[in-house]
């Protein structure tokens, strides 16, 4: 008998390893984490964000371990945290005291604070750079220089601090203030419920793959959602974490600083309040007269914000949680599923399941076999 | 794996898994619901299953781990390191000399007993999914053992194709109570966990749940009086290495002659009974 059936092969599982080993180890220059950390930063905030996990230079060792696959990356970053007691729970961390090295609205020109465009793409035509093919450290240095320059001929201002934009439109009554100050939930601890809670959407969207929320976002401004936003303001920068003290009560410890991109998008949306509208508006008072007010119905137009925060500087991906935090409230249709679009977006969880087809199912494919053999042997729906 | 705890996780994440597990075990065929740690294997790979093995295991312990039957198939082998990585247990294919049998898709030929484990990796927990997409949904039913939507479909299976399409992963009632997934084992495997010696314990990690039959609980797979439930037919297949029959049994194509052959599914029960034949 030549032929054994299948079984794993211990060996070419070792080799198939030994090539990946190669395969990262290939030519002649090492990555040094240093250059993944400091030169690939956005990688890195991207696998620290869907890994859910603050930790750039862990990030550039996964990174460099998975040869720049940032799901194998996230992967890693994931496995090592489950090792990891939870010591403790920091205080809520609130945007609005971030010190800003990046902050945009498309709703106003002017905003109280400035806008500040910070670093970004945005603005570049993305041709390929052949010159950084070859750079030199003499050049590395010049736009050291340049950049040194820059910085003394600014005033060395304090740390930029602002308020949020869309606080004067709360004050103004435009947007329906809704305040909840229920204990956060903790989807790594306790699995997500539906109704899901705010929170748990809100954690569940930051730790979600950048492409999956991306593509449902645009899918919702697009057509499948119910409206298309405004980002009335987008902003990066640091926030530190406190934790209370572990001795003295009331009393905070600083645990360090994150660098996020916090968003929030603005959205009209009818409201049943009607007050204001009478109040505002001279036609409508002029037609009204000195008529009973209260009769006044029907539904008026207010604004809603959705709200997105992610790790690191990723702009885009804190645009689409906002946009997706804003369906999942308020939404009709595919995108305002909670089940749907919360449960799908999680990098180890889609590539896991996946992946888990390449495993053997001749077990289960040989159940299906006799199902099928069995209902074409007795034919099918006779006597019946 | 020195720089890891015993058994990897945290004894936190331990103590919560090994709660659910009680609860679980305290409402036989319930699905509770429980933090799934990610581990370093994929997440659909059996995470479910090695984090319970995880939070159960002990140094005295002795650990089989089978995939479809196999100790020798690349995730068992996966799966068999990495707990002996970082547990340093004694691991075993014998099925009667393990304590703990953790397996995907199988159950071993040989009748387990009381004083083993067996921890089963499920892939997809909510046996209500295929009529049903929403979770809040699902659970609602189960709440309510509003299971009429489950019966409608056996039933109109039948109508349509006279059988019961599903093949492995065929639900089961478990003390006349809760519909329960048995994970993707063949319908072949079902009667052994009626009335089982062993207590069962199901984790799916991607979908974080956890669920378990104690020993000696009634679990019936769901069928019609003028249908009754079959089990995949092994008539008359033997297996071409041990010679082996009425057990479960891999099919292959011999490359070289065309043949159909057939071969024990459960790789550990067939090397007992070869090593036994050849001390006859």
């Amino acid at each position: 008998m030549g032929y054994v059936a299948v079984k794993g092969g211990r060996e070419a599982v070792e080799a198939s390893i030994m090539l990946l080993e190669k395969y990262r180890t290939d030519g002649d220059c090492d990555v040094e984490l240093e250059a993944i950390e400091r030169r690939m930063s956005l990688l890195v905030d991207r696998v620290m964000s869907e890994a859910g996990f603050y930790a750039p230079r862990y990030a550039a060792l996964a990174l460099k371990q998975s040869q720049g696959a940032a799901d194998e990356a996230v992967f890693l970053l994931r496995a090592y945290r489950s090792t990891l007691s939870r010591a403790y729970r920091s205080l809520p961390l609130d945007g609005a005291g971030m010190v800003i090295n990046r902050r945009i609205s498309a709703a106003f020109k002017d905003i109280p604070g400035g806008q500040f465009l910070g670093a970004t793409y945005d603005y570049t035509h993305r041709l390929l750079n052949f010159g950084l093919a070859q750079e030199t450290p003499l050049e590395i240095a010049s736009i050291r220089e340049k950049w040194k320059a820059c910085q003394t001929q600014a005033e060395p201002g304090p740390p930029i601090f602002a308020g949020r934009v869309s606080q004067e439109l709360k004050d103004e009554g435009l947007i329906a203030m809704e305040e909840r100050d229920d204990e956060p939930n903790d989807i790594t601890q306790r699995p997500i419920t539906f109704p899901a809670p705010r929170s748990s959407r809100l954690q569940t969207l930051a730790r979600a793959d950048t492409g999956f929320i991306s593509a449902l976002a645009y899918a919702g401004i697009r057509g499948f959602g119910p409206t298309h936003p405004t980002v009335g303001e987008l902003r990066t920068g640091a926030l530190e974490v406190l934790i209370p003290h572990p001795l003295l009560e009331g009393e905070t410890l600083c645990a360090g600083e994150i660098l996020v991109t916090e968003v929030e998008s603005i959205f009209p949306e009818e409201t049943a309040e009607t007050k204001r509208q009478e109040e505002d508006d001279p036609l409508l008072a002029l037609g009204a007269g000195q008529g009973d007010k209260a009769d006044v119905s029907g539904n008026s137009l207010g604004l809603g914000i959705g709200y997105g925060m992610v790790l690191g500087r990723n702009d885009n991906k804190a645009i689409a949680m906002s946009i997706l935090d804003y369906f999942l409230e308020s939404g009709e249709g595919i995108l305002s599923n909670q089940e749907f679009v919360l449960l799908h977006g999680d990098c180890l969880e889609m590539n896991g399941f996946v992946s888990h087809l390449k495993l053997p199912h001749y077990v289960t494919f040989q159940s299906k076999l006799d199902r099928v053999r069995g209902a074409r042997r007795d034919g099918c729906n006779e006597g019946l | 794996m020195k720089d890891f705890n015993f058994a990897f996780l945290d004894e936190g994440s331990k103590r919560a898994i090994r709660r659910a597990l009680l609860k679980a075990v305290a409402i036989p065929g319930y699905q509770v619901p429980f933090g799934s740690r990610e581990l370093p294997i994929g997440r659909g790979w059996g995470t479910g299953g090695i984090q319970v093995t995880l939070a159960i295991i002990g140094d005295g312990d002795v650990l089989k781990v089978m995939d479809q039957g196999s100790d020798d198939s690349v995730n068992a082998i996966s799966i068999r390191n990495f707990v002996m990585a970082c547990t340093g247990v004694r691991t075993t294919t014998d099925s009667e000399a393990a304590t703990l049998i953790q397996s995907r898709h199988r159950i071993p030929e040989i009748p387990m007993r009381n004083d083993q484990i067996l921890v089963l990796q499920v892939p997809l927990p909510e046996p209500l999914r295929m009529t049903e997409e929403l979770e809040s949904v699902t659970k609602k039913m189960h709440a309510e053992m509003d299971y009429a939507i489950m019966w409608l479909a056996l039933y109109e299976n039948i109508v349509r194709v006279g059988e019961i399409e599903l093949g492995a992963d065929y639900p089961v009632m478990v003390e006349g109570r809760y519909i329960m997934a048995p994970s993707p084992i063949p319908r072949f495997d079902n009667p052994k966990l009626h009335m089982s010696e062993t207590l069962c314990l199901f984790g799916a990690g991607r979908e974080k749940k956890i669920y378990a039959l104690p020993p000696y609980t009634d679990v019936r797979s769901l069928c019609f009086e003028d249908h009754p439930f079959r089990v995949e037919d092994m008539s008359g297949r033997v297996c071409h290495l041990c010679g082996a029959r009425d057990v479960y049994m891999d099919e292959f194509f011999d490359s070289a002659s065309g043949d159909r052959l057939f071969q024990c599914s459960d790789s550990g029960y067939c090397e007992k009974r070869r090593r036994a034949a050849s001390h006859e």
